[in-house]
């Protein structure tokens, strides 16, 4: 016995020591749960930190772009009349963004935007030869687009320059045309213009159909090609939080008046998915929960049951209610607290395990390693407190138990 | 408290069971009974006399159904179960036919353990107490022995130094001898009669054997609930 350790925490530990097989089968019992619960969540939050990194570098968190064309009829019912008309929605021509170099400049000075990238899209026919496919051609101001969209990470060949007579193009498309590096090939815009432009790098985002398409030139290349000299057809955002990317895009919307697309509402199935992981997440942690607590609960029924007589005497020796409460929510607790810092170590290692070997075909990581010490606390804290909650029916038995029935036995 | 204030007065004590239901019945009737500051008695009586339902109310451990019990002088009918638990603690000490000592602690803590409950933090002051008590009943090298790895009558033993370890007033013990051999038996009652000797301790003595009874200072007889014998203090009796 220890000097400034209190009779609850004597009695609790050396209760739990007598009965060392059973402690040990439920801290490990408790060790597997909560290894369960680590293991899930750390590998949850490391798949979901994968996929939006992946995301949010191959788009910005948030694209502006000039809102609709609508046709208005001149035609209006006179008094009395009713008009029955059809209104066809007229096509959508590529448009600049009104006045975008002032909403540039304005959204420069929130604090909550990182990068403003002004960008033109458009289709083009790529031709070389007797081969032609069709592109959509991004003209963009190099410099600032790359903070935004991490092409050079994609660049497999060349380097990632667009300068005026330059395009960069994907592996895919390059393979389509049989072009490589410092080949020529002819861009014809839908405006009717074209331009002979030198391939200066390759790159590969890991999707065909992304490699076949997506092409990279100069804003003013993309601007001359399209007719449109001078204007742009988004503005590209990228914002300090990604997850508060669709609140800003409607005080962006708000404050400009032009439509403010979020990646949160583009990739809305992504979030749905999120959820259903989440949620299932959420009802394994529960069922894993509740079986804990449902064994610490039935060993500490057992042990209240197998040690009335002891609890008798402490009674007859004047230990209060409360102290015998105390006891037996300690032990709860104590299980909890031991069960849960193995588990956890467990579960960690665990996700370290998994993420050194499961690797991409070039090696590299399959998701990014993220074990948040936030992620141990919590798991530590809940199991704690499901131990405490587990032991409050065993500890009030213990503690309503009639000395005179506990040591008559 | 003056010295001639009993340790342990009951008036007119009564202890019913099934309280307002048909088959109520009263198992201890109108009992009176006083001892003095070290008097050693014995109760004895035949089983289901009612001697431990007795020993409970003594005990504090039960209440009784009507009368009045006092503990050193005072009145314990109106306390709350906290004070009850709290004047259990300091003027009672328990000896059972079976010791039931705490397996999981060694002998000199089950002697520590009443202090412990009471003052929470382990002290030198009560490890020393708790080792002179072990000492008195001769136990001092088992006293780092687990209470399961000792013969019946040490651990008889080591439960009459736990009953002593708050000083108390009164000590009741309940057929302390009933499960030990002949000899084990002579030395814990002689060890208990050693304790009533040098610390002026009060024992109340439930046994069924008549030899250690006469050995008493008094004897109380209980038949079908009620005391047949006088239970106020006799002048004198040695041991």
């Amino acid at each position: 016995m220890n000097r400034l350790t209190p009779f609850e925490w004597i009695t609790a530990l050396r209760f739990l020591k007598e009965g060392r097989m059973q402690t040990i089968f439920i801290v490990t019992a408790v060790a597997i749960g909560v290894a369960v619960i680590v293991f899930m969540s750390a590998l949850l939050a490391s798949l979901q930190a994968n996929f939006i990194k992946r995301v949010l570098t191959s788009q910005p968190h948030i694209q502006l772009i000039p809102p609709d064309e609508v046709a208005r009829p001149l035609r209006q019912p006179g008094s009395g009349h009713i008009l029955a008309a059809i209104v066809q929605r007229p096509a959508q021509r590529i448009r600049s963004i009104d006045q975008w170099q002032k909403i540039r400049d304005q959204l420069s000075t929130w604090p909550e935007i990182v990068t403003v990238s002004p960008t033109m899209t458009a289709s083009a026919l790529a031709v070389r030869g007797d081969a032609s496919r069709s592109i959509s051609l991004t003209g963009i101001d190099p410099e600032v687009y790359f903070r935004i969209v991490r092409i050079p990470d994609y660049i497999v060949a060349g380097q990632p320059r667009v300068q005026t007579d330059d395009i960069v193009i994907g592996t895919d498309l390059a393979k389509e045309l049989g072009v490589t590096l410092a080949d020529k090939i002819n861009v014809s815009a839908a405006s009717g213009a074209s331009r002979i432009l030198t391939v200066t790098g390759l790159f590969d985002l890991g999707n065909k159909g992304a490699n076949l398409r997506t092409t990279f030139v100069a804003l003013r290349t993309a601007q001359a090609l399209s007719n449109l000299v001078g204007g742009v057809t988004t503005l590209d955002l990228t914002v300090t939080d990604v997850y508060a990317a669709e609140s800003v895009a409607q005080a962006v919307q708000a404050a400009t008046g032009v439509e403010a697309d979020s990646w949160i509402r583009t990739n809305a199935q992504f979030f749905t998915a999120v959820n259903a992981q989440k949620t299932s997440n959420t009802l394994i942690r529960l069922f894993v929960g509740l079986s804990v607590a449902f064994g610490i609960a039935s060993v500490l029924v057992v042990s209240v049951i197998q040690r009335s007589k002891d609890i008798g005497i402490l009674r007859a020796m004047g230990t209060s209610q409360g102290q015998i409460l105390r006891v037996f929510l300690l032990q709860g607790g104590l299980l909890g607290f031991l069960g849960s810092v193995v588990g956890a170590a467990a579960g960690g290692s665990a996700v370290v395990f998994w993420h050194g070997i499961l690797r991409q075909a070039d090696g590299s990581e399959l998701f990014p390693l993220v074990l948040e010490p936030s992620l141990f606390i919590s798991a530590v804290f809940l199991a704690v407190m499901t131990g405490v909650a587990a032991a409050a029916v065993p500890a009030l038995r213990a503690a309503k138990l009639d000395p005179v029935v506990a040591i008559r036995g | 408290m003056a010295d001639d204030t009993p340790v342990l007065r009951l008036e007119g004590v009564c202890k019913s069971y099934n309280i307002g239901t048909p088959v109520e019945v009263e198992v201890l009737h109108d009992i009176e009974l006083e001892l003095g500051r070290g008097e050693f008695v014995a109760l004895i009586g035949p089983s289901g006399s009612g001697k431990s339902t007795l020993l409970n109310i003594i005990g504090l451990l039960d209440r009784p159904t009507k009368g009045s019990l006092f503990i050193d002088g005072q009145e314990t009918n109106r306390l709350d179960d906290t004070a009850i638990t709290g004047l259990r603690g300091h003027s009672i000490g328990f000896v059972f036919q079976y010791h039931y000592l705490i397996s999981a602690f060694t002998a000199l803590e089950n002697v520590m353990m009443p202090l412990l409950v009471e003052r929470n933090f382990p002290t030198d002051d009560m490890r020393q107490r708790a080792a002179g008590l072990l000492a008195q009943v001769g136990l001092t090298p088992w006293q780092d022995n687990l209470a399961n790895n000792m013969s019946g009558g040490q651990q008889q033993r080591v439960a009459i130094a736990r009953a002593l370890a708050m000083n108390p007033a009164l000590v009741l013990a309940d057929e302390p001898t009933g499960n030990l051999d002949t000899k084990s038996a002579d030395t814990v009652f002689e060890l208990m009669q050693q304790v009533n000797r040098t610390n002026g301790t009060a024992f109340l003595l439930v046994t069924h054997n008549m030899e250690l009874a006469r050995r008493c200072h008094r004897i109380v007889e209980v038949v079908d609930g009620r005391i047949v014998t006088p239970g106020s203090a006799s002048a004198s009796a040695s041991a």
